[in-house]
């Protein structure tokens, strides 16, 4: 889906999605860590259940709202990566507290 | 609570170059931007991006860099991943309520300014097609943000469709990066280039004209291109496994990982709009801008709009724009006289007259195909809340005629994105079923809170006494 040049020289950076530990890198914001990580589809919509995922990437659509470190309804793409930060995908809309890993 | 001459909100080109100017005429300036790293979109993480070849983000880019420096020496506050949510004219000019940092340890607060200027820039134009909320569907602009920041390229079966600079830009970068295109899908409709000929005098002395068609050539010579699409659709289950298009009536249906989809951008208006800026609909770009004059001063008293938010005349555009209004705050708030401003602006006016040559040839001949303006069917008109383009055009036929009143009797507009998706669509189904001229429409109402916030953030915002007044009860 997505690769990284293999130039790029940024820090690695460990956070955990959905459980798992993944080494993503200094600069990613939460959203570019799940694409990075393989996943297209990061929510299903609270209306219909379908499912979506980062979209614009920049704080337009709403549409890559994940849970993070306990806080749900985060927009992925606005939030950077830190080490140890615990990223769950969301099903539905979430209550504080919620799905957290 | 601190008191600042100027806020700035946005630290895209215009906001760079406007909190440079007026934190040089010595005015006390703050600078509020959602992104970490200033630069906006067009510069984004110019200052961090991972990408070690700067060939491979283009000359164009770089020159952001130029921006960074003045505006880090200038003196100017600056506050990244931060978010401006509401402003209030207070005692001492506009109260900001802001948020920003890390979930869990969000700062919150407010801060005051006697002029207040948005450059809040632009965001794409979501047009929406069948299939466009699948995952695996992302905008150029969002694709290039992850080139920009992480040094991220897409792989798999790539496809790019939509029509304008920002395209063909973002075609060329992958390219030069090493992503396989599969095909490049253009939507510009038939007849189209020769209706934008007419403008193509002011466009052979656009700067766009050269670089434009070298972008261009590199990309037809390392990808399939398809010209005249004239629908399209994405499917797959869960995800995007294909995209379907059609050419002169024939669909051809291709396998796709990622499609990538552009058709130009449009101001981000809500800052302005929520502030009681007057709006208008530009025909040439399809979209709701502020009136703004020529040192972007609004119709709302001390609010000044510059780059693409005042409408859209690109980067170096915004730079201009972003000068003249620094200029035009520093006179109002009686930091410099009219002569000094004049003779001040001369370079910066100059410069804007040479961004918006051929920006019309642009206009017109990129303008969205009427079948994407106007979606039909069970099309998402409104993503969040998953409103087809037929329940809004049968809301219409139910008397809904205008935009206040589309979005009460649909929910198309009340999800958490705020109209910010399907307000360009609602728009124009509006203007299709009734009939009319998109012009003619009210502009949306758009209210505060600017994001959805929590109890804890609108807590934060202070208790003024008029307002304590307003809930309050006699008894």
């Amino acid at each position: 889906m997505f690769a990284r040049l293999p130039e790029s020289g940024a820090e690695a950076i460990v956070v955990a999605i959905d459980g798992v530990a993944f080494e993503a890198r200094a600069g990613d914001t939460v959203a570019a860590a799940l694409l990075a990580s393989g996943r297209v589809a990061s929510r299903t919509s609270p209306v219909s259940g379908a499912a979506r995922g980062p979209f614009c990437l920049m704080g337009v659509c709403f549409d890559c709202l994940v849970t993070i470190d306990g806080v749900p309804n985060q927009r992925a793409c606005m939030v950077a990566i830190a080490s140890g930060m615990r990223i769950t995908t969301q099903r539905g809309a979430p209550m504080p507290g919620e799905g957290a890993a | 609570m601190k008191t600042y001459d100027v806020a700035v909100v946005g630290a895209g080109p215009a906001g760079l170059v406007a909190a440079t100017t007026t934190a040089s005429l010595g005015l006390a300036t703050i600078v509020f931007d959602e992104s970490p790293s200033p630069g906006g979109q067009i510069y984004r993480a110019v200052t961090t991006t991972p990408v070690r070849r700067p060939e491979l983000l283009g000359r164009d880019y770089w020159h952001g860099a130029g921006l960074v420096r003045p505006f880090r020496a200038s003196g100017a506050e600056y506050l990244p991943a931060t978010t401006v949510w509401a402003a209030a004219r207070g005692a001492e000019g506009f109260d900001l309520g802001i948020s920003g940092g890390r979930p869990g340890t969000r700062i919150g607060g407010t801060f005051a300014a006697r002029a207040l200027l948005v450059a809040s820039g632009a965001i794409e134009r979501p047009l929406p097609f069948p299939g466009w909320t699948l995952p695996g569907v992302m905008t150029a602009g969002a694709v290039q943000g992850l080139f920009k920041s992480s040094a991220l390229v897409p792989t798999g079966r790539v496809v790019l469709a939509g029509s304008g600079p920002l395209l063909w830009q973002v075609a060329w970068q992958l390219v030069n990066a090493g992503a396989a295109i599969d095909r490049v899908l253009e939507t510009i409709p038939r007849g189209r280039l020769a209706e934008a000929m007419r403008h193509a005098p002011g466009f052979m002395f656009s700067t766009y004209l050269a670089r434009g068609l070298e972008l261009v050539r590199t990309v037809r010579r390392r990808t399939n291109v398809v010209e005249h699409v004239a629908e399209l659709e994405a499917r797959g289950d869960g995800r995007v496994e294909a995209v379907r298009y059609v050419v002169d009536g024939e669909w051809t249906e291709i396998p796709a990982d990622l499609l990538v989809v552009s058709h130009g951008v449009v101001p981000n208006i809500h800052l302005p709009a929520a502030l009681g800026c007057d709006l208008e609909w530009s025909p040439d770009q399809s979209a709701f801008q502020p009136i703004a004059d020529a040192w972007g001063g609004t119709s709302a008293e001390a609010v000044y709009v510059a780059g693409d938010v005042a409408g859209i005349a690109g980067a170096r555009g915004a730079e201009a724009r972003g000068r003249l209004a620094a200029l035009g705050i520093a006179n109002a708030l009686g930091r410099i006289d009219a002569a000094r401003r004049d003779a001040l602006a001369a370079p910066a006016q100059k410069a804007l007259a040479i961004a918006l040559r051929g920006r019309r040839f642009l206009d017109v001949l990129y303008r969205p195909a009427p079948g994407f303006l106007h979606p039909h069917g069970a099309t998402l008109a409104c993503r969040c809340e998953e409103v087809t383009a037929d329940t809004v055009r049968e809301a219409v036929r139910d008397g809904a005629a205008t935009l206040h009143a589309l979005r009460a009797a649909t929910r198309c507009g009340m999800g958490p994105c705020q109209g910010r998706s399907c307000l360009g669509t609602a728009t124009e189904i509006l203007a299709d079923e009734l009939g009319a001229d998109p012009a003619t429409l009210a502009p949306p109402s758009i209210r505060f809170p600017l994001r959805p916030v929590t109890l804890a953030e609108v807590a934060a915002w202070p208790s003024r006494a008029d307002a304590q007044e307003r809930v309050s009860r006699d008894d």
